[in-house]
């Protein structure tokens, strides 16, 4: 693997559009057989780069190198041709055809009259996929794997080339624990064959556990090229915010308060049952498991977006019966969802709106919204969570993840909830917003508020939580004091592997 | 800084739509001078006013994500119901009538989109069809005229002026003044935004969607009735096919003000700009010696102009390869 030919090179990148230099003379290689990390905040040019990768951007100055050949790159489709496929952060497959059809979409073996060659079609999309050893043929419809598997498919459409570099965004996005160890596998296998990986994730835990190298830009400039081995978080960290993160858990001692939420055998139907738990004020429960485990659809359920089959919700004692969101959100329940463009904010609508959205019939000056008290809450929110914006006027659309969903998260803290969900809160957004976050929950809990935090990522739960709720198949298998919390018992708990302890 | 092609490109789909009215009035009034007449102007502002007012509904429905193209044959029937019932019990009763009759139209259309979700093209299209079908049973297919045309008060709403100003124009000055507030200042307005820009959003942030698309289907219905007001005053009499074809003048105007067909966004100013555009446009077609029917096949031309700016501005050039 040493002193061969990079199977990709840059040299010298730079792209800028009007106003902007998005990319500011980046240079690196990829060899044969290597797992190479592209990290950086949202913003640093890693999209951008992408596009010029593909041919979508064509950069103003540098070259790109596939093996030898310098290539300009005028499309996808040429840079595929070349040897250079994307694995996409979001899925682009045809859930109504076949797993065949979308393998080969576009490009379709053709017999005489124009006819697809249906048998040379499935005999080939059979034998890509035996390569990434999954359990569905090539006749399934795309719509009814999991996401998992889609994505095996969209791995799969790469393998109709003989892929020099392969390019993997944000691929364990959406994908549980058990479904990462297989993809870390075909991985591996690209790896056996000499094709070169890009790797792009914001998961320090990944890239330290797969990656050969990492290259980090900041601001579109390249900062450099490390040895995974020979480095850490710390300097990865470093490299690509300017500074370092204090990732320790801040243990501000404070009295637990009442018990502000009670849940008591809530269940719904086939997604979760016999559900019991209690949050104090001044705590933060995490609740951790695998997708699908039930721990957001509790969640929906608690904030009247879904009807209990049984059980019961007691609110500072009080049992309550909460019908729909507009129940929750009178009687103090937050709810930060777990997906911020779909379900958390209005894209097209400015900041101060989307913040003030759910209490906006309560500040109003006679019939009409008041600018004023509306922009003293943006303000005040603002400022507490440090919202990097230009002004309230700003669409949320135009703001870096961290910041839209610090957004989020301000719209319902503004409510002083009694009772505050946040589900999967650092999805998607960097390190550094991600620690402002952390530290943030923690600070919420000092000051007395109940918190519930969801999560998939292990590193966030035991970060932030008092206490951890293990669920797996739409059960409590155990709940956990931070002192008692192991990295071992909670995956124990979460795969289903420990008794069930009361 | 120069101008470069895709300088051009931005400009054009942001403001494609201002930029083409002004070549078109500058070509009008070269053409025919009378284009420009102070009595030219206002007789245009005041023959827009019946489409005017029923595209403010109309951009409340749009803007919370829904359309209504229910509104011309909705705006036969309150017209041939008022003169109906003009002769029968009296003009004083014949207007609260009709209005209450046209919001249970309205009403209907939004518990079957709000409440049950149904797919407002489908719904409005059906009741396009099945409004006309009222309006004939009610009239029995014959045309409605009042007896007693001189001796009725009900001619002021079309007919009158009030410190020279034509009746209708303040009306519909009035109305849009009335809407701006509602829709720009109040927490219904904003409601109407947040569930047209992101009904899910909305439904997690507590507030009421279906509830709010109900309202603006009332307000839609409310404004047809205003319409129909004005129409059967002006005329005293009337064919059951008055509405006809206004459904896609009126979603015209909303469009060529820059509301989005998406829902989320537009304001009630901006469809006046959009109905005045329109009126303005087939005025100098009609100025310039052209046929009237030609207006049909220029309408036609800006809805779809329109549209295509629509998507072009939110991707930022004219045409893109990928979709």
């Amino acid at each position: 693997m040493t002193d061969q030919t990079p199977v990709l090179r840059l040299e010298g990148i730079v792209k800028t559009f009007p106003g902007v230099r998005a990319l500011d003379g980046v240079s690196f290689d990829v060899r044969p057989g290597e797992v190479h990390a592209l990290m950086g905040e949202n913003g640093a040019g890693k999209s951008t780069l992408m596009k010029v990768l593909g041919g979508i951007h064509a950069p103003n100055e540098g070259q790109i190198f596939v093996g030898d050949e310098a290539v300009t790159m005028t499309s996808p489709k040429h840079a595929k041709a070349k040897g250079v496929v994307f694995i996409h952060q979001e899925l682009s497959l045809a859930d109504e055809l076949t797993v065949a059809e979308n393998i080969f979409l576009g490009e379709l073996p053709l017999k005489g009259f124009g006819r697809v060659d249906w048998g040379k079609l499935y005999d080939d999309t059979n034998a890509i996929l035996k390569t990434l050893n999954v359990g569905f043929d090539a006749k399934t419809r795309v719509g009814d794997l999991s996401i998992a598997n889609q994505q095996m498919v969209e791995i799969g459409r790469a393998l109709t080339v003989s892929p020099r570099a392969v390019i993997f965004d944000e691929p364990t996005a959406s994908l549980t624990d058990s479904e990462k160890v297989v993809l870390f596998q075909v991985i591996a296998g690209l790896q056996e064959k000499g094709v070169g990986i890009i790797y792009i994730s914001h998961r320090m835990e990944e890239i330290f556990k797969i990656t050969d190298r990492i290259s980090v830009l900041r601001d579109g400039q390249y900062r450099g090229t490390l040895l995974t081995a020979e480095t850490n978080e710390d300097d990865v960290t470093k490299l690509m915010i300017g500074r370092s993160l204090d990732l320790s858990r801040s243990e501000a001692t404070h009295e637990l308060g009442d018990v502000a939420l009670e849940v008591r055998g809530l269940a719904c139907g086939s997604l979760f049952e016999d559900v019991s738990f209690k949050l104090h004020k001044g705590e933060v429960l995490g609740f951790y498991g695998l997708v699908g485990a039930g721990r957001t659809e509790i969640a929906e359920t608690i904030f009247g977006l879904r009807t209990p089959s049984a059980g019961t919700i007691l609110l500072n004692g009080e049992e309550v019966r909460i019908t729909s969101p507009i129940d929750a959100v009178q009687r103090g329940i937050s709810l930060v969802p777990e997906d911020r463009k779909d379900q958390g904010l209005v894209l097209g609508m400015n900041c101060r709106d989307n913040m003030t959205l759910p209490q906006v019939d309560d500040l109003t000056a006679g019939p009409f919204v008041s600018d004023g008290a509306e922009i003293a809450i943006f303000d005040q929110y603002r400022d507490k969570l440090d919202i990097r914006t230009p002004g309230w006027r700003q669409t949320v659309g135009n703001l870096s993840g961290g910041n839209q969903q610090k957004i989020v998260i301000g719209k319902w803290l503004s409510m002083r909830p009694n009772v505050l969900i946040v589900d999967e809160p650092t999805r998607g957004i960097d390190v550094g917003s991600k620690s402002e976050i952390h530290n943030l929950i923690r600070d919420l809990a000092s000051q007395g508020y109940a918190v519930i935090v969801i999560s998939s990522e292990m590193p966030e739960v035991l970060r932030v939580s008092d206490r951890i709720v293990a669920m797996f198949n739409g059960r409590i298998m155990r709940d956990f004091t931070a002192e008692e919390v192991t990295e071992d018992n909670l995956i124990q708990a979460i795969s289903g592997i420990s008794e069930k302890v009361a | 800084m120069t101008l470069n092609k895709q300088d051009i490109g931005r400009l054009l789909a942001k403001q494609g739509i201002l930029i083409a009215f002004i070549v078109f009035m500058i070509g009008f009034a070269l053409a025919n001078q009378r284009f420009i007449a102070i009595d030219n102007i206002a007789g245009v502002i005041r023959s827009s006013a019946i489409l005017g007012v029923m595209a403010l509904g109309v951009t409340f429905v749009v803007i919370g994500g829904n359309l209504d193209l229910s509104v011309g044959s909705m705006m036969s029937f309150s017209t041939i119901v008022v003169l109906d019932l003009h002769d029968k019990i009296g003009p004083a009763l014949a207007i609260p009538a009709m209005f209450a009759l046209t919001l249970c139209l309205g009403a209907f259309i939004g518990f079957l989109v709000g409440y049950l979700k149904l797919n407002s093209l489908i719904v409005t299209l059906g009741m396009l069809s099945a409004i006309h079908g009222l309006t004939l049973t009610w009239s029995g297919g014959k045309n409605m005229d009042i007896a007693d045309k001189a001796g009725t008060w009900f001619s002021v709403f079309g007919q009158d002026r009030i410190m020279g100003i034509p009746v209708p124009i303040l009306i519909f000055a009035l109305l849009a003044a009335v809407l701006t507030l509602l829709l720009s200042k109040t927490p219904f307005g904003r409601k109407v935004y947040a569930v047209g820009g992101n009904g899910q959003a909305a439904t997690f942030s507590g507030i009421p969607r279906a509830r709010v698309v109900f309202y603006t289907y009332l307000i839609s219905a409310f404004c047809v009735a205003v319409a129909g007001l004005l129409q059967a005053s002006r005329s005293l009499g009337s064919q059951n096919t008055v509405g006809q074809g206004l459904e896609l003048e009126v979603l015209a105007a909303v469009i060529l003000g820059g509301a989005s067909l998406l829902g989320g966004s537009g304001t009630v100013f901006k469809t006046v700009i959009g109905v005045l555009i329109l009126g303005f446009i087939q005025n100098g077609l009609l100025l310039v010696g052209l046929d009237f029917y030609v207006q049909y096949i220029v309408t036609w031309a800006i809805i779809i102009l329109a549209v295509w700016l629509d998507v072009a501005a939110k991707r930022g050039r004219l045409w893109s390869p990928i979709a």
